[in-house]
């Protein structure tokens, strides 16, 4: 009994130390970034390999969200006699949530876990130890780059998400399914507000920017150094990076609806 | 290596894209007006504004030309509607302000009805005519109780 809480009391230290730990290593980029030279050459292809080749996947993905949202609200609003208003609903639903939430969890998976194994792999072949040897910093040298990468892309992919939603739903809604395109934007733009959605659904995607980048580089750099290690460290970073999106997401959305 | 330049210029066109993006959906679709405050400030006052709230939009002729800023209750507890309005646009002293609805259930928006006069409203200043919102259970009210389109006033 004793034995079962003393267990349960060291394992709760264990993750407020991990957690005490991930958060040091943040400021320690954001200290990094901070201090010249800025890796412009390091980051321009770190933004290729994190923003560049995502394009294809979150364009895929956005229209497609777009697709199902307007077949499926309009089935909802046509019982209401209301589908004049599927601008609004998808426009809200894809700007507020949908937009940033998904683009998050689809880096998460493309980019994030990339990172990890990336930075896990030269921990791993001892390059991290190798560059200390040459007293170059590999925070400064490898982490930062990536780090600020995935968090200054994060934003531009969300809009680009959220813009072909609201295109494949104007394809479903006004191609397909025979509504009035001028009444479908003008329901959009009406709807949509800067200071609440738009802003709200920018917030959004810098703070799953920020979260991302931290975990997925501190898993890497973090990893145990073996083979498996990486492994582990990979699939933790999807799993941890996701949750962390979901909850934030539900913070953010009900502390601006206070 | 050998493909750096080509390199930059993809993630050239991919950061113009994306900050366009959040340009079109900030401005356009979100409604955000680069220029600053210092359009046209009107007041009008009505019995009841239904359900029009900050925002809503003001139309000449269905044309949108501004939005509903604030709205508050005056010293005789009437609203008291404060309207933000296109810094070039030219109302006559008589032009009426009534509260409209787009289609049956949709939007409660300020339609300006231009008057004829020469005198132009300038900042400040107060709609002499308003017509109030139309309420759709008083006008079930007075239909079934039978006291005629007319009632209510």
């Amino acid at each position: 009994m004793t034995r079962g809480l003393a267990n349960l009391g060291a394992a709760t230290l264990r993750q407020i130390e991990e957690l005490g730990r991930m958060i040091r290593f943040g400021a320690r980029i954001v200290m990094a970034a901070s201090r010249p030279p800025f890796r412009w050459r390091a980051f321009m292809a770190a933004v290729y390999d994190s923003g560049v080749l995502s394009v294809a996947l979150i364009c895929a993905a956005g229209l497609t969200v777009g697709f199902v949202l307007g077949l499926q609200l309009y089935n909802t609003l046509v019982r209401f006699g209301a589908e004049d208003s599927l601008g609004t609903a998808v426009g809200l639903s894809l700007i507020r949530e949908l937009g940033p939430v998904l683009t998050g969890l689809l880096v998460t998976g493309r980019a994030g876990s990339a990172i990890t194994a990336e930075i896990g792999a030269m921990r791993t072949g001892q390059q991290l130890d190798g560059l200390r040897m040459m007293a170059i910093d590999p925070i400064h040298f490898v982490v930062m780059p990536r780090a600020m990468a995935i968090f200054f892309v994060l934003p531009l992919l969300s809009a680009l998400f959220v813009s072909l939603g609201i295109f494949g739903a104007y394809l479903i809604g006004v191609e397909l399914l025979g509504l009035d395109g001028g009444t479908f934007l003008a329901s959009l733009e009406a709807a949509v507000e800067f200071d609440t959605d738009v802003l709200q659904s920018l917030v959004k995607s810098v703070v799953f920017g920020v979260l991302l980048a931290l975990i997925a580089t501190w898993r890497g750099y973090s990893c145990e150094p073996h083979s498996a290690g990486v492994s582990r460290a990979t699939t933790s970073t999807v799993v941890t990076a996701s949750i962390a999106i979901l909850l934030a997401d539900y913070l953010l959305t009900a502390l601006w609806s206070l | 290596m050998q493909s750096n330049s080509n390199r930059d210029l993809a993630v050239g066109v991919f950061v113009l894209l994306g900050l366009g993006l959040i340009a079109y959906l900030s401005l356009q679709v979100g409604g955000l007006s680069l220029r600053e405050p210092g359009g046209l400030v009107l007041f009008a006052t009505f019995d009841d504004i239904g359900g029009l709230s900050p925002r809503s939009s003001v139309r000449v002729g269905g044309v949108k030309v501004g939005r509903v800023e604030s709205i508050d209750l005056d010293e005789d507890l009437r609203a008291r509607v404060r309207l933000n309005l296109a810094r070039d646009l030219e109302l006559s002293v008589d032009t009426a302000a009534a509260i409209r609805t787009s289609g049956l259930l949709g939007d409660q928006f300020v339609a300006l009805e231009p008057g004829a006069e020469d005198e132009l409203l300038v900042t400040g200043e107060d709609f002499a005519f308003t017509e109030s919102a139309i309420n759709l259970d008083k006008l079930i009210g007075s239909v079934v109780h039978g006291e005629g389109l007319g009632g209510g006033d």
